[in-house]
């Protein structure tokens, strides 16, 4: 019997010919990143009691979750972390401002096929996207990783989601990841690896990619992998930080499931508060008044997602009572953006440009909700009180449903804008 | 052996809602966390939990963020264990490295309700509520190692010998 992605990564860095699924495994992760959450990690490293961190140069550090600091504590969290860096040689630091941590290891060539990266964040798994190994742990966990390099995991079991047909613009990745996450549900994929495939699937962009690797966490996966192809061999051509050995699946892998979706048949899809899997066509919701519309995050904050929301908001203005929150995942994505004009679009449109970085996401900084408002969101999370007050609602949509929705300052079809 | 006051709570209880983003960059001491446990599902919880209660939920519980707060505002707020049919990974893990145990029962978690009492023998991993008595899987000595050492940090610090 051959092996899944999982099986064989895991089986690779364990130094094993095979692993089985359930079979635990030590292991040295290749890549380990963690952001904002170094200040608190750094404090639990100093009570273990080893000095130097071992292995500097696998560590990534990427401040973006409350940057710039809003408050005095994440300044001091911030200048702690510089320090901390400084000091244990960690020079895959990336300052505030140059982006989401998800879309800063990608550019500069950390997420490599085959490699295995573990964040002390849950969207760790946008890295399936490249074909790598990639999930969360905690941040005690991140801390015995500094001291040790080393960490145990379980071999999972394994779902394939073949996704067939094409999606029709202005449908995209996150309609379809959001249809996958209704139908199975906020545990339907827990503690499995996912193989996305099917020509849905190889069609798609990275960034359209990197959109449902990010989001498999949702359906409570490990991790989200996608085949690397032609794609992400030149996307990582300039970028690669070193060789790489790509890892596929084998043809005789066995899976626990393979579940089929057809993408043509796909409408825009909107989750409703207060879960991830409360996912319905946009229509229903359609006319659901709200007061914040949020374009960007780890999610969607690509150029695709930019220039597809560009389309709708181009030549016009967003609703009166609605404040449109653009914020792009890194400097190299707000510098395309610059050029290619879509800055231009959004702001005369009457957007609010914020800076690279988490933002409004996560509610610990910009752009939180008052009680009783109402957000329409290209996030991934939509949980009660995420975004500031619990008596607030979030929605979670494609980029154009987000620009529809601004534009019409209730919850939009765009496929009324194609 | 532990014997508790039950919460009980529903399926797919999210670390938003155990501890909330807007805490997740705050430098905090687990005392202090304990005082938001749970702010945004059960406003009640954090001022009349105590020492030894146990958590009984639905499905998936834990899921969302990697926030390990989550895990220790309900050990630093007494909570003794948290049973569950399953759990969400991150926070499974979370949870064993804070030294709180997670039980995965497969039944009977629909049974039991706010107020009961549940007595759990982590040894011979049973669980026993009114008149029933649930069996639930024993963890894998690697896991059982660190929940008894007290959390991940003491283990690595016994097994390093840095302690
Ligand atoms: S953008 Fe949101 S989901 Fe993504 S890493 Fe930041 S806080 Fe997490």
């Amino acid at each position: 019997m051959g092996m899944t992605f999982a099986q064989k990564v895991l089986a690779d860095k364990a130094g094993l010919d095979r692993v089985d699924v359930g079979q635990i495994v030590e292991i040295e992760p290749d890549i380990c990143l963690s952001h904002d959450n170094t200040a608190a990690i750094a404090k639990t490293f100093a009570k273990i009691g080893v000095k130097r961190v071992k292995n500097p140069e696998r560590f990534v550090v990427v401040l973006d979750h409350t940057v710039p600091a809003s408050i005095e504590k994440y300044a001091q969290s911030h200048k702690e972390i510089r320090a901390f860096v400084a000091e244990q040689g960690i020079h895959r630091f990336f300052d505030a401002g140059v982006g989401i941590c998800h879309q800063v290891l990608p550019e500069k060539g950390f997420a490599l096929p085959g490699r295995l990266i573990l964040g002390s964040d849950s969207h760790t798994t946008t890295y399936g996207a490249f074909g790598a190994f990639a999930a969360g742990v905690g941040r005690s966990e991140m801390a015995v990783l500094y001291a040790t390099s080393k960490i145990w995991l379980k071999t999972p079991a394994t779902f394939r989601i073949v996704v067939d047909g094409r999606l029709a613009e202005p449908v995209t990745a996150k309609d379809l990841i959001l249809k996958i996450i209704g139908d199975i549900g906020a545990d339907g994929a827990l503690y499995r690896s996912v193989e996305y495939a099917g020509d849905a699937v190889d069609a798609m962009s990275l960034a359209s990619r990197m959109v449902l690797s990010n989001m498999a966490i949702e359906m409570g996966a490990k991790n989200g992998y996608c085949a690397p192809d032609a794609k992400t061999f030149s996307f990582l051509e300039q970028r690669a930080e070193t060789d790489y050995v790509p890892v596929f699946p084998d043809p005789d892998a066995d899976y626990e499931q393979t579940l089929h979706f057809d993408a043509s048949a796909l409408g825009p899809q909107v989750a409703k508060p207060h879960t991830v899997d409360h996912v319905s066509p946009v229509e229903t919701v359609a006319g659901t008044p709200v007061q914040q519309a949020l374009l960007g995050t780890c999610t969607n904050g690509r150029m695709e997602d930019l220039r597809l929301a560009a389309k709708i908001l181009e030549g016009r203005k967003i609703a009166a009572g609605v404040r449109l929150l653009v914020l792009p995942a890194s400097q190299e994505i707000l510098l395309d953006a610059l050029r290619e004009g879509l800055i231009d679009t959004f702001v005369k449109a009457g957007a609010m440009l914020l800076n690279p970085g988490c933002g409004p996401c996560l509610g610990a900084h910009q752009g939180v909700l008052a009680p009783g408002e109402a957000c329409i969101s290209t996030a991934n999370r939509n949980f009660k009180g995420r975004m500031g007050s619990p008596d607030a609602e979030i929605y979670l949509g494609s980029p154009a449903t987000v620009a529809a929705s601004a534009v019409t300052g209730v919850i939009t079809d765009p496929r009324e804008f194609f | 052996m532990s014997k508790g006051r039950v919460w009980k709570y529903g399926d797919d209880v999210n670390t938003d809602v155990i501890f909330p983003g807007k805490y997740t960059y705050q430098p905090m001491e687990p005392a202090e966390m304990a005082e938001h446990a749970l702010e945004d599902l059960d406003p009640g919880f954090a001022g009349s939990v105590k020492p030894g209660d146990i958590i009984v939920a639905g499905k998936n519980f834990g899921c969302g963020s990697s926030r390990e707060q989550a895990a220790t505002c309900l050990k630093a707020a007494g909570v003794a264990a948290i049973v569950a049919p399953s759990f969400s990974r991150i926070f499974f893990r979370n949870a064993i490295n804070s030294g709180l145990p997670v039980i995965e029962l497969a039944q009977g978690t629909d049974k039991i309700e706010t107020g009961d009492e549940v007595e759990i023998n982590f040894e011979a991993g049973t669980l026993r509520h009114k008149d029933s008595e649930y069996r639930f899987p024993a963890l894998p000595p690697e896991v059982l190692a660190i929940l008894e050492d007290g959390g991940l940090i003491p283990h690595v610090k016994k097994v390093l010998g840095t302690g």
